[in-house]
């Protein structure tokens, strides 16, 4: 079935991933392809991985065993470049996490002029427009604190936005929220996946990752159990899992 | 439930009954006896300075009238020592400045490498925090005092280690150990997901320390580094039992020097009120402080 998108270059390429801590397995024999534009929903129970998945895409967490690509670039190898990594991978997190010692104009600039050295003017401009665009514009010189949870996880996108990143990580985003601030916040990842960012999701929005993805994959205990186009996982799911899960939470 | 209606239980005990139809006994909770937070320190506080100024004026008054005739009066006395008692108080709070300034730097350094990544760093730096942390402040400045040469001889050049600035290394050691703890404290009550994030956004772990965690930590550590100050001002009158001229030192000489035993508690007492005016405004500050950090975050 035809994408909602021209779908480009593979960005992401996850191939039999393995984390384990201790003797608890986490993730096994994971693989999964994103391309450049696509947006990719990763659905299922708690506890089954998906975060841990999103931390390892961008070596927050190291991975056991497989190897994961990140626009060419291998991030299971002792002399990987995290730093460099991590500027090619925005990540998106459900407690925000903005820096409360700084306004919401800095917090989007403070990265591309601390790790990219771009020049302090154009940084600002670029800022600016990025907040207009989540709709923050009045909020320039608010404080995190005075924020609503989904006014400041818009900023968090900005944030990460202002890093031009190939590939967007969200983690849950939406799942701190109430559910007026929550649409905000859908509606922002909405443009941009409609704008052919690539985007990987992990989500408990079944409707929304339904309406957004090109492709969903379902994950339980830590396996990618099924995987394909919405239209076909929600609609007729092939595994028992898949159908028991959905049944549950639809 | 048109036909409710409200029965008031205990009325009078001075809580909020419900309304309920059935017989409930509420537990009884006795209103607070001081009616606002401002008026027991206050009530206290000014019933301290009175007793204090009390034991003050009726010593001296005991050792005025006490004093046999062609002798000066009590008064005089005190009033001839009390400039030379003071610049010795000002020598204990210049010591005080040196061995926090001095502490500070070493407990911040120290307190940084109790969270680095590389495990032996991070251990010795442990070690030694809980090694001066747990040593008698006496024991260490003993140790300074006597471990330390009087001078240094570097590249021909001598140069002099008089006993005040071995007095000042003595106190830094554990005011060092202190901070330390409480740097590392502060950095480590930063939530994880700061790091996460910052880490996310590809800031170096350099970067994320000093430009995201101790901006936010240094908040937190600024009340109990100010507290840790005003117990080394009290502590700096450690230094007189080593010999060196201090404000405690000064004044036990001159109760020496006049040979008036019945002037023992006023002078005594001007000293600790020196002291008391200079830390306690320290003390009020912290909690200030403290109030209002924790109503922010």
């Amino acid at each position: 079935m035809a994408g909602r998108h021209q779908l480009g270059d593979p960005v992401v390429v996850v191939r039999g991933v393995e984390k384990s801590f201790g003797p608890l397995t986490v993730l096994k024999d994971v693989g999964l392809t994103v391309r450049r534009g696509e947006t990719v929903c990763i659905i299922g129970p708690s506890g089954s991985g998906k975060s841990t998945l999103l931390r390892c895409i961008n070596a927050l967490v190291p991975i056991s065993k497989g190897s994961i690509t990140v626009a060419g670039r291998e991030v299971n190898d002792p002399a990987l470049d995290k730093l460099a990594l991590r500027r090619d991978v925005g990540i998106v997190f459900q407690q925000y996490n903005l820096f409360p010692h700084k306004t919401v104009l800095q917090n989007v600039m403070m990265a591309p002029i601390h790790v990219l050295k771009q020049d302090k003017a154009p940084v600002e401009e670029r800022a600016r427009r990025l907040l207009e665009r989540v709709g923050l514009s009045a909020k320039l010189a608010a404080w995190p604190g005075e924020l609503s949870g989904g006014q400041q996880q818009r900023v968090a996108i900005a944030r990460s936005l202002a890093m031009n990143p190939k590939v967007m990580l969200f983690d849950e985003v939406t799942a701190a929220l109430d559910p007026e601030t929550k649409k905000e916040v859908l509606v922002t990842i909405q443009d941009l996946a409609a704008d052919s960012m690539t985007c990987i999701l992990v989500t408990h929005e079944m409707g929304f990752a339904r309406e957004v993805a090109d492709h969903v994959y379902f994950t339980d205990g830590g396996v990618i159990v099924e995987h394909g186009s919405p239209e076909a996982l929600f609609g007729t799911p092939r595994e028992e899992r898949t159908k028991a899960f959905l049944d549950k939470v639809l | 439930m048109s036909d409710s209606r409200p029965v008031h239980i205990l009325q009078g005990c001075g809580v909020t009954c419900a309304t309920t139809d059935l017989p409930v006994l509420k537990p009884f909770r006795a209103p607070p006896i001081a009616p606002s937070g401002l008026a027991a320190p206050v009530v206290i506080g000014g019933a301290a300075l009175t007793c204090v100024a009390l034991l003050f004026g009726a010593s001296l008054a005991h050792a005025q009238l006490g004093a046999a005739t062609g002798r000066d009066g009590a008064l005089a006395i005190l009033l001839r020592w009390a400039p030379l008692i003071f610049q010795g108080f000002l020598f204990n709070i210049l010591i005080s400045f040196l061995a926090m300034a001095l502490g500070t730097v070493v407990g911040v350094v120290a307190g940084i490498a109790q969270v680095s990544l590389a495990a032996p760093v991070r251990k010795s730096a442990w070690a030694l925090t809980q090694f001066f942390r747990n040593a008698p402040w006496l024991v260490l400045l003993f140790y300074a005092m006597f471990l330390l040469p009087f001078e240094f001889r570097v590249l021909g050049l001598t140069i002099a280690f008089p006993a005040w600035v071995k007095a000042i290394i003595g106190l830094a050691l554990p005011v060092a150990a202190n901070v330390s703890e409480i740097v590392r404290g502060g950095i480590t009550s930063i939530p994880s997901g700061q790091w996460e994030s910052a880490e996310s956004l590809a800031f170096s772990r350099r970067q994320t320390m000093w430009m995201i965690i101790l901006p936010q930590a240094v908040k937190r550590m600024i009340p109990p580094w100010m507290n840790l100050y005003a117990i080394l001002t009290m502590a700096t009158t450690l230094i007189s039992v080593v010999g060196i001229q201090d404000g405690l030192s000064i004044t036990r000489g001159a109760l020496i020097a006049e040979s008036r035993p019945d002037l023992m508690i006023p002078m005594y007492l001007l000293l600790l009120m020196m002291f008391f005016a200079y830390c306690y405004p320290i003390a009020r500050a912290t909690l200030a402080l403290e109030r209002r950090f924790s109503v922010r975050a």
